[in-house]
């Protein structure tokens, strides 16, 4: 007999993908929007994401080490790309600090109190953002105006978003169309020269990087097209009821955070269901929570609240919204 | 392609992967291993009690004669696969571990029974009434040589109450490595076509398919020229996808029928054989052959000389690694079957079984599975889920002993195929688990107490 023989239960073979592959995909993904990001808003855009990154990786290291006393897991890179997403979520100004106390925030408390990857309820880079939002409002919404590859970091001209502006008009009262005609046009909301947070403007590149993570079968198309596609039903049939007072559905999908919301923060495997119907019911409460607090709500923004709440309802989406059992309801075609 | 036997490809509805095939024996032709010394042949080859032994220690039997009868309804005959004088009848472990009661025959010659027709002659012409068929097939000890071995007179005995319209043969093997029945389709084709209008009479049904993937177009393109046009049998090209050699899942595939929990094929009007049983029906009732051969894979890349053998029943693994070049001290992992489902073994003497398409070898690269990590929730394993189960609540439920809830996620549904484990960038072992919890879930129901 063969004294090395291994005796284990099958399959025998896998799959080669693991977290770290998953991840780097992700990050692969968010490429083009970053090159994006650069070159509008310049080497701000680097330096927060490269504070953020650093302590997103070193805070878990630090939890995982001393407080957990477990072998630490930073190279499965969730950390990194937690840290990726919270930068993309921030403006290129913010000084480092509140970057630091936001990357703190994301990994410490939304994930790890939470016990790490795979427990955490709330998507962590979000949860972070809305941290700061909450806790420097002031600094969370002045955004800097793109004015390329050589905008500074810290002093940076800032101005307002495309949303804000819209919510601004509406609050004194101007009608829709004047306030549209002042601000920029579809074509450079498609490339995505405004004012955002680093990460959220460039549609047409987060839209590339949607069909990268569609081809590499990262995730699936069930998230992200069933919130767009709420959002634009949703939105339409606003904008028809009353056109100046309700923005048209192209102009919400392509300002502020809804891409980079659909596409990366909503589709974050831990904090979304398990199940394919379950996953468009999420999807439906995303684009319809949005909506709702971008029209209603004191916010210009919403998609981040969006995927909080509906991150707390995911739990109860997986029990109610199971695959049907096999040969359940006879079908004898 | 004859237009009117071929129709677009079709698979089945829920999950399904694609592991690489390697189906590195595909263009090996068959050959014939040299009958050993020495054979164990284990009674108990089949679903339901061992066969009773009828012969007894110091006969001379000749290959083909019966030597243990069946013990019941569900059961089988098993028959000499040599000729040669029987050295022992004791308790031998087969490739669960455990010993089973079985009888070594030590060889002498090869002296076939008179009546057993072994050339290579084709006989067509079949005259027997349905229930004649099944008594020779029954006489045959004919089991399922897919790997389930559940006899085949009983799947051919249609329950009163039950009625059958379509009949499916399996020439799916999703199995990556395993090229048997693939081979045996080329080589045997016709024989396999007269099997299957065999098994159309016995069983009387309207629509005959044979489901076939399409990584085996020549299987497809061959049997289709040896069918006329009358539509008689169909051929149906699956799309590739593991598993859909389950039974379940090519039923679905082929028909759109979903058989009910815990029911059968035939409570959906389907009775499924696979190619190779169906084989071995055309020699028992055509030549009066019974079961005591069969084509075996042996693979693995580690392997000088991978091949497609026939073999005899009751030979030793080793004999037939051997014939494929293996270095015994090269293999870290020796696999029964197909590396999805198939079992790994650490007895090089144990003896082949009807239910054995495959030897399949690992060397030190393929052998160990990476550690496993904390879940992601990715849901990957839900989604490649064939039977439509969640296997990463299986698995938490489980790994927690709470059977009653197992019980009501359809725990008792799986057909441990081994995706979700394939598929786990976690590396979890969710299947391990989810057996754990099956059984004892199925032990539970068993003694009422759930």
């Amino acid at each position: 007999m063969n004294e090395k023989l291994i005796v284990s239960q099958s399959p025998h073979i896998y799959d080669n993908t693991n977290v770290q592959k998953l991840m780097l995909n992700v990050i692969i993904a968010l490429i083009p929007a970053y090159v994006f990001s650069i070159v509008f808003f310049g080497i701000g855009a680097l330096i927060v994401t490269l504070i953020s990154i650093t302590t997103c990786v070193i805070t878990e290291y630090l939890i995982q080490k001393f407080l957990l006393k477990r072998e630490p897991s930073i190279n499965d890179l969730s950390a990194v790309l937690t840290g990726i997403l919270l930068a993309m979520n921030l403006p290129s100004n913010l000084p480092w600090w509140i970057i630091v106390l936001g990357a703190i925030f994301s990994i410490g408390v939304a994930k790890m109190a939470f016990g790490g990857l795979g427990q955490n309820i709330f998507n962590p880079a979000l949860a972070g953002r809305v941290f700061l939002l909450l806790s420097f409002p002031q600094q969370m919404t002045k955004f800097p105006v793109p004015l390329g590859l050589n905008t500074p970091y810290r002093d940076a001209i800032t101005g307002p978003t495309p949303l804000s502006i819209i919510k601004e008009g509406l609050r004194k009262g101007e009608k829709l169309t004047d306030i549209l005609n002042n601000i920029i046009d579809y074509k450079q909301l498609l490339i995505g020269k405004m004012g955002g947070s680093l990460g959220e403007v460039a549609a047409l590149a987060l839209i590339i990087g949607l069909i990268y993570l569609l081809y590499k079968r990262v995730i699936t198309w069930h998230i992200p097209i069933t919130i767009i596609t709420t959002i634009i039903i949703f939105s339409g049939i606003l904008n028809l009821i009353n056109p100046e007072r309700y923005l048209d559905p192209i102009h919400h999908v392509l300002t502020g955070g809804i891409l980079l919301g659909a596409i990366y923060m909503a589709t974050d495997y831990v904090t979304s269901p398990m199940y394919t119907s379950g996953m468009i019911i999420y999807g439906i409460g995303i684009g319809i929570l949005t909506i709702v607090i971008r029209t209603f709500g004191a916010y210009p923004e919403g998609i981040s609240f969006a995927i909080l709440i509906m991150n707390s309802f995911v739990p109860l989406i997986n029990r109610y919204f199971k695959p049907k059992r096999f040969g359940e309801v006879k079908n004898n075609g | 392609m004859e237009v009117g036997i071929i129709a677009k490809p079709r698979t089945f509805k829920y999950g399904g992967i694609h592991p690489p095939e390697n189906k590195i024996t595909a263009n090996k032709p068959i050959i014939d291993l040299k009958t050993p010394e020495k054979i164990v042949v284990h009674l108990s080859q089949h679903t339901g009690l061992p066969a009773k032994p009828v012969v007894n220690k110091g006969d001379y039997v000749k290959t083909g004669q019966i030597i243990g009868e069946a013990d019941g309804f569900i059961s089988a005959n098993i028959h000499s696969p040599v000729s040669g004088k029987i050295q022992k009848i004791d308790l031998e472990p087969d490739y669960s571990g455990y010993k089973k009661l079985a009888i070594t025959i030590e060889t002498q010659g090869d002296e076939w029974l008179d009546d057993i027709d072994n050339t290579n002659n084709i006989i067509e012409e079949c005259n027997l009434s349905p229930q004649e068929i099944i008594e020779k097939i029954k006489k045959a000890g004919i089991v399922g040589l897919g790997g389930a071995m559940f006899p085949s007179h009983v799947k051919l005995s249609i329950p009163p109450g039950k009625s059958i319209d379509t009949l499916i043969i399996n020439g799916v093997e999703c199995e990556p490595y395993l090229t048997a029945d693939h081979r045996l389709m080329l080589e045997k084709g016709k024989e396999i076509i007269i099997g299957i209008r065999i098994l159309k009479k016995a069983l009387n049904v309207k629509n005959v398919f044979i489901g076939i993937e399409l990584n085996k177009i020549e299987c497809i393109n061959y049997l289709a020229s040896l069918l006329d046009l009358n539509n008689e049998i169909k051929i149906i090209p699956l799309k590739v996808k593991y598993p859909q050699g389950g039974e379940k899942q090519l039923i679905q595939a082929i028909t759109g029928r979903e058989v009910p929990p815990g029911g059968l094929p035939a409570d959906v009007g389907v009775v499924v054989f696979n190619v190779a049983t169906t084989f071995a029906i055309y020699e028992a009732v055509q030549k009066n052959k019974p079961l005591i051969e069969r084509i075996i894979t042996v693979t693995g890349k580690c392997l000088e000389n991978p091949i497609n053998i026939r073999a005899r029943i009751g030979t030793p693994i080793n004999k037939l690694l051997e014939a494929a070049g293996a270095k015994v001290q090269n293999i870290r992992k020796l696999i029964v079957g197909g590396p999805m489902m198939g079992r790994a073994i650490d007895n090089f003497e144990a003896p082949v079984l009807k239910g054995t398409s495959g030897i399949l070898v690992f060397g030190e690269d393929d052998a160990l599975r990476n550690p496993h990590k904390s879940c992601i929730r990715c849901a990957r394993c839900v989604q490649s889920c064939p039977m439509h189960l969640e296997p990463y609540l299986l698995m938490t439920l489980a790994e927690r002993k709470l059977f009653e809830k197992l019980k009501n996620n359809n725990v008792t549904d799986c057909i441990e195929c081994g995706s979700c484990s394939y598929i786990c960038p976690s590396s979890r072992p969710l299947l391990d688990y989810i057996r754990y919890g099956k059984i004892n879930v199925i032990n539970l129901i068993r003694s009422k107490k759930l």
